[in-house]
């Protein structure tokens, strides 16, 4: 399995939306090479066979009634945001006019 | 006055419970001890990022005054009416501040409640306030706190464990008698193993999560934290049962525990010792005192056998990809738009691709960044099955092992943590040392399992606190109750009273300051 470099901790940097520094890059790198390598064995550790687990007690069908619950107010959902106009969530451009 | 308040302090849940229902004392004297206990010592442990102390004195308010007019309004106090508790900051309440320990949340308040809030509120116990821990739960030792380390109140300058590091030391301190834990890899059991307190990771789903702000949803699980067993048995009873808004709630009752704790023997039962989780790369006084509670249940008429989980070797690696994995998802919703702060980018065009990026940077510690670019490696075309895949096929053969463990066996038991508390700052720099410290505790997430953490006994060889942990398979929380209390009894005469009676004083900030009262 390939180790994971500066270029791959960049890329994923940048899928994850962290801006990351030069310095920040180096050592990320140099630290999640450590922890791939550790993890390695996990992936020769059950063939074929084995049926994966995603959730440990597994419930099926977690339904309710189809009646209106429950909702927050425009103002308890914006009473957080660092920005709001109008009921809505404003955000700078959303594209990149360039 | 100040003799009475110390007394109030060192009692248990059920203790305080009691004297509240015989009027002995009031939910207001209560509540202000542990207040004034928290002004007097917090600013050495710094075990609370907030005290709510006028809204727990409302409350302790309401439930004296329930009591003095007797009645129906008397007879309908819950059980723990009056008794204060503290919360970890990564669960949502109105009217504080949740921060998660992390920047990205600071000054941030909760338009809803947590569940298990909800339902103390219900049970009308008041709130002193939020408890510190590792950023968004991550780490073994606060130290990943964006508002600085708690301290271990056996010893200033280690660590309390990790993340609910703030939680454990509250109550080792004798700052709350209880307090709210969540355990995704062991915060809940290995904090309260170094500090010498108990805690209960409870079966996953047992507790709803509704209002814990999600780490990894596989594994997340809310449960107590007390310094005697049946305190726990007590609180996950009122934190318990079915809730429709986490939609991995079980409908089980889970209303035995309280019960179990009070059975009081463990003749005839069988005890496992699992093979893996004890021996090599555990401390030596950590392993005798180990030794030491397996001779005590044998003696109380358990029987203890020997079992093998061959693919626990495999857990700590599958955790490090799951648990990323869906770190890297559930902090995707911190993106400086919905809640929490914003930074803009210093220069270049302001899109919010770019304004996400310099609020994710700025607003995350190091050990967030770390496992959201492992997660979002795990998770990555070509990586995919190879990781993530082949991770959650390891949970299938822990699960499995776990099975074959629990048919010769009705609990097992294990060292919580391969050692005591480290100092501060020991770790820090080596991610990898830093995760071991969960190697005893990881296994029961990966496998939905409950676990329990009780004090064991001080290391010979530094003094500190060691803990030994029980594990039953899932929805039979009862069990670890059963043992536990029956262990805590035995331990606790061998010592001549409860573990915490032989941590040190802290000195009072009164004292300190060179008053007396």
């Amino acid at each position: 399995m390939a180790a994971i470099n500066r270029d791959d901790v960049a890329h994923l940097a940048r899928l994850a939306h962290i801006e990351m520094s030069a310095e920040e890059l180096d050592r990320m790198a140099v630290e999640l090479a450590v922890i791939v390598d550790s993890v390695k064995s996990v992936s020769e550790a059950a063939g074929d066979d084995v049926p994966a687990t995603s959730h440990p007690i597994p419930l099926t069908n977690v339904f309710r009634e189809d009646v209106v619950g429950h909702t927050f107010t425009a103002e308890q959902a914006l009473s957080g945001a660092p920005d709001a106009y109008e009921n809505r969530f404003k955000v700078p451009a959303i594209l990149d006019e360039g | 006055m100040t003799e009475l308040k110390n007394e109030l302090i060192r009692h248990s849940a059920a203790d305080l419970a009691a004297k509240l229902a015989a009027r002995e004392v009031t939910a207001v004297e209560v509540t202000q001890a542990h207040l004034d206990r928290i002004a007097d010592v917090d600013g050495q442990v710094n075990a609370f990022l907030h005290v709510n102390s006028e809204e727990a004195l409302a409350v302790a308010a309401e439930v004296d005054a329930a009591r003095a007019a007797g009645g129906a309004a008397a007879e309908e106090l819950h059980a723990l009416a009056g008794v204060p508790i503290a919360v970890k900051d990564l669960i949502v309440t109105i009217g504080q501040p949740t921060t998660a320990g992390s920047k990205i949340l600071e000054g941030w308040h909760s338009p809803y409640d947590a569940t298990v809030v909800k339902k103390l509120r219900a049970a009308k116990m008041p709130i002193l306030g939020k408890t510190n821990l590792d950023e968004f739960a991550m780490g073994s030792s606060t130290e990943h706190s964006a508002y600085g380390p708690t301290r271990n109140p056996w010893d200033l300058d280690r660590i309390p464990g990790g993340s609910g590091g703030g939680s454990a030391a509250a109550v080792a301190a004798f700052e709350a008698p209880l307090a709210l834990g969540t355990d995704t890899g062991g915060s809940i059991r290995q904090p309260g193993a170094v500090t010498g307190t108990v805690g209960v990771k409870p079966t996953y789903g047992a507790v709803s999560r509704y209002g814990a702000i999600a780490m990894a949803s596989s594994l997340d699980q809310i449960g107590p934290v007390s310094r005697t067993v049946l305190d726990s048995a007590l609180l996950q009873e009122v934190i318990g049962g079915h809730d429709p808004f986490d939609s991995t709630s079980l409908t089980d009752p889970f209303n035995d525990l309280v019960a179990a704790a009070r059975v009081g023997n463990v003749a005839g039962m069988k005890i496992g010792i699992v093979k893996e989780l004890h021996g090599e790369g555990y401390q030596a006084g950590v392993e005798n005192r180990f030794n030491e509670s397996l001779q005590l249940l044998k003696d109380a008429g358990a029987e203890i056998v020997e079992v093998s989980c061959p693919n626990l070797k495999y857990a700590l690696g599958a955790y490090y990809l799951i648990m990323p994995s869906e770190v890297s998802s559930n902090l995707a919703k911190f993106d400086g738009v919905r809640f929490g702060m914003r930074v803009l980018p210093k220069d270049g065009p302001m899109t919010i691709e770019r304004v996400m990026g310099a609020t994710r940077a700025a607003g995350f510690g190091d050990e967030v960044k770390r496992r959201i670019i492992l997660g979002t490696y795990a998770l990555s075309a070509g990586y995919y099955d190879a990781y993530y895949g082949s991770a959650q096929k390891v949970r299938t053969l822990i699960q499995r092992d776990f099975d074959a463990a629990f048919a010769k066996a009705d609990v097992l038991i294990s060292p919580t943590a391969p050692t005591t508390a480290f100092k501060l700052g020991e770790k820090l720099d080596d991610p990898l040392a830093m995760y071991l410290n969960d190697v005893a505790t990881i296994p029961a997430n990966l496998a939905g399992i409950p676990g329990l953490s009780l004090p064991g006994g001080l290391a010979d060889e530094d003094g500190l606190p060691v803990g030994i942990q029980l594990l039953a398979p899932a929805r039979q929380d009862a069990r670890l109750y059963r043992v536990g209390a029956v262990l805590e009894t035995m331990l606790e005469e061998k010592w001549g009273g409860p573990m915490l009676a032989q941590a040190p004083e802290l000195s009072s900030a009164s004292t300190t300051a060179g008053g007396s009262n």
